[in-house]
């Protein structure tokens, strides 16, 4: 529980010594209270009194890591319940399933580019039935991929061949459930590794944890075993509103398995929306991956900042150096708005996009983010002149007014203004273009 | 000691409205829809049931469209020449309702003749939408609402450039408005406002808060929802309105969807993707408080369908 100003100030040294930067210890308290300030400026409290104040400003869900031979991956840390409250932390790592190396490698490598940003699949979650399988699975795994493993069984000999498997990593092992979680916890306790516990109900898994705790592991994760969408959204809400209620014997991050569920995708995006940190794919499958990639994203874009697409030169429909060089922002919505209706025309174009801090183009402009000065350093910076036969640049509409001062900033290019909308761009590139 | 589960206490509702009006009600639909009524956070059952599931709206168009994926023109062939013939495809392929968009190319008495020809194949509850430019909107859209008077039909787009002339021909033909603004919650709330204070009964307003597809902006539409949803529970009057939105469009409007040539092949499968693009979309939104989704593409019915009702049950 966390706790107040006053059960703070009582486990201070309360000597007033104003080393911390503030008056009085009951002012630091109030401060650590509103969790302003870090604990570790009062040079004073005791140990005991620091595990005491440190436990209870732990993060409601704790922050749960899986090392792999390269990478890590990670959940928890999350603190509200509506993306729009504040955000999502830690994008939920998305895992394959394999009962063999075949196509592993194939998925490690896979890359694939979402403005601006490369995304790749996590990890990979490995299922065997014998402790050889499992060491021999693995051994294969690792050969094909360097990221983070989960190991799937409920046999603690089998976790154990596959934790022998791979020295000095920490893979989830998923895991415990009522029947056998005092030898899968030793494991976990002595390998250090992070444990999925399984349990159908919130009591059965607080149940658990608590009894799994008291033995020493404390990176827990939780396996609420459904993939049926109505259970699944009600249990996983229940423990997100539990969580951050402080009710520690569920504060851990959740693991989800689309993969068993009758509609994979489905499943899968409600795990991504609806809380889950982890979530097993049943198999490889690049559309499936991209749809889940961009979604989470976009679910895990931090609302309180506006979203940006890398600032740089985007070809849209394979532009030839005579084609028109159009100039916009970074907002991502902006940059939606433009590439689409221009893409959807089929006509050729260079596209520079601006940093303009995220701002759409008449925002921007009204902050000065995107001003005649900035519009010439990313056409200078990003050598689009290399790349076309006709220093011609389109501006927004809505930026008609930076003209002339972009043709002092680009005394050698030729400065056009362009609609308004993005909507009427193909037409104002048919027409005024040519 | 069992853990007691917290429950959200919440004073206010979305409003149960029904579209479409059967022959005993002054229309001539063979049946009803009826949405809305949730006294919670989507399908969250443990705290109070959902009265009523939300239901698949299928897209058809007044005339062939020349912008749709091919995918969709091999599912539906030859019916989209012809409404009347859309229209039963789409009711065989398990819509639960029809939007009927007209386009910019219709005349007054065109688009009439298209609706009517949809309302005798179909005894499904309709929509009828302009093609989004507000005159043209006005126009086509007064005629239809009086050649179908009380029908029950939705009415679209009606946002704040044309609410006026859409909601008088709403209000002296017995039917509803879709009303829709671009991605704000306080706009939404201000339409729905104006529309009211018109003498428009609140249980003919539907709500669209317009979304983005998956990866063009989706995360505005599912914040949008969700707070608008938290308003209305909240006691809000003027957000208690079911949502409407318009999946099939933003989702086939996107290239991942729409087309499968000159793209990276890291996107995989364009067929799969195709319809994975339109229930993605359409999924993250049902789970953010969608009432009535638009949908383009017959897997995806079946499928949106399909978690729906195990959304449904808890």
């Amino acid at each position: 529980m966390a706790l107040s100003g006053i059960q703070i100030y009582k486990l201070l040294p309360q000597t007033n010594c104003k080393e911390c930067g503030f008056p009085t210890c009951l002012a630091f308290a109030m401060k650590l209270a509103a969790k302003q300030v870090e604990l570790s400026a009062c040079p004073y409290v005791t140990e005991e009194n620091k595990a005491q104040l440190a436990e209870s400003s732990a993060p409601p869900i704790r922050l749960i890591t899986i090392k792999g031979a390269m990478g890590e991956v990670k959940a928890g840390n999350e603190v509200v319940m509506y993306r729009h409250e504040k955000t999502f932390y830690n994008k939920p790592g998305l895992f394959i399933r394999v009962k063999s190396a075949a196509g592993v490698a194939e998925a490690d490598a896979y890359k694939v580019n979402y403005v601006g940003m490369d995304f790749t699949v996590d990890g990979f979650a490995v299922e065997a039935e014998s402790p050889a399988a499992m060491t021999e699975t693995v051994k294969a795994v690792r050969a094909a991929t360097k990221r983070p493993l989960i190991l799937l069984s409920k046999n603690p000999d089998v976790l154990q061949a596959g934790l022998s498997a791979l020295p000095g990593e920490k893979p989830l092992l998923c895991g415990a459930d009522a029947s056998n979680w005092e030898k899968v916890a030793d494991l976990a306790k002595s390998a250090g590794c992070p444990l999925a516990v399984s349990a159908n109900t919130v009591d059965g898994l607080a149940d658990l944890t608590e009894k799994i705790k008291a033995k020493g592991v404390e990176d827990l994760v939780l396996d609420p075993m459904t993939t049926h969408l109505g259970k699944s959204l009600a249990i996983n809400t229940q423990l997100r509103r539990l969580a951050l209620k402080n009710t520690r014997s569920v504060g851990y991050p959740l693991i989800a398995f689309p993969c068993d569920a009758a509609d994979e995708l489905a499943a899968a995006s409600q795990a991504i929306a609806k809380y889950a940190g982890f979530v097993v794919l049943s198999e490889f499958r690049p559309e499936l991956l991209y749809a889940l990639l961009v979604l989470r994203e976009n679910i895990y874009t931090d609302p309180q900042k506006p979203i940006q697409v890398q600032p740089g030169i985007y070809e849209i429909n394979a532009p030839k150096p005579e084609s028109p060089v159009l100039v916009t922002t970074n907002f991502s919505i902006t940059y939606f708005a433009v590439a689409n209706e221009v893409e959807g025309s089929g006509l050729p174009a260079w596209l520079v996009v601006c940093d303009a801090e995220g701002m759409s183009v008449l925002t921007a402009w009204a902050a000065g983010k995107f001003d005649a000065e900035r519009i010439a350093k990313a056409i200078k910076g990003f050598n689009i002149a290399d790349k076309i036969s006709k220093k011609r640049v389109v501006l927004p509409g809505h930026v008609a007014v930076l003209s002339g001062e972009l043709e002092a900033e680009l005394p050698d290019w030729e400065i056009r203004v362009g609609p308004r909308e993005a909507v009427d761009l193909p037409a104002f590139m048919k027409q005024a273009l040519n | 000691m069992p853990i007691e589960i917290p429950k959200d206490k919440w004073t206010g509702k979305v409003r149960t409205i029904t579209l479409g009006a059967t022959a005993a009600e002054g229309g001539t639909r063979a049946r009803v829809v009826t949405v809305g009524g949730e006294a919670s956070m989507p399908y969250l059952h443990f705290e109070n049931p959902t009265p009523n599931p939300p239901v698949i709206a299928v897209e058809i168009k007044s005339r062939k469209p020349a912008d749709w994926s091919r995918l969709l023109e091999e599912t539906w062939g030859e019916a989209m020449n012809d409404p009347a013939a859309w229209a039963k495809a789409a009711e065989a392929a398990g819509a639960d309702m029809l939007v009927l968009w007209l386009t910019l190319e219709d005349s007054p008495d065109e688009a009439v003749k298209a609706v009517k020809a949809v309302l005798a194949a179909s005894g499904l509850p309709l929509a009828v939408f302009g093609p989004g430019q507000a005159e043209k909107d006005n126009e086509l859209l007064v005629a239809v609402a009086e050649a179908t008077k009380g029908e029950r039909l939705l009415l679209g787009i009606c946002e704040d450039k044309n609410y006026r002339t859409i909601v008088a021909t709403a209000l002296a033909n017995g039917h509803l408005v879709s009303a829709r603004t671009p991605m704000d919650v306080n706009l939404a709330k201000q339409l729905n406002i104006l529309i009211t204070d018109m003498g428009l009964p609140a249980d003919r307003i539907i709500m669209d808060p317009t979304t983005g597809a998956l990866g063009y902006g989706i995360e505005y539409g599912y914040s949008v929802m969700e707070r608008l949803r938290l308003a209305a529970l909240q006691g809000d009057s003027m957000t208690q309105f079911p949502m409407l939105v318009t999946v099939g469009f933003e989702a086939w409007k996107a290239k991942e969807a729409k087309v499968g040539q000159g793209v990276p092949e890291a996107w995989g499968d364009w067929q799969q993707r195709g319809i994975d693009w339109e229930i993605g979309t359409a999924m993250a939104l049902v789970e953010s408080g969608a009432d009535i989704l638009v949908l383009r593409h017959p897997q995806s019915v079946k499928r949106v369908k399909a978690a729906i009702s195990e959304l449904m049950t808890a």
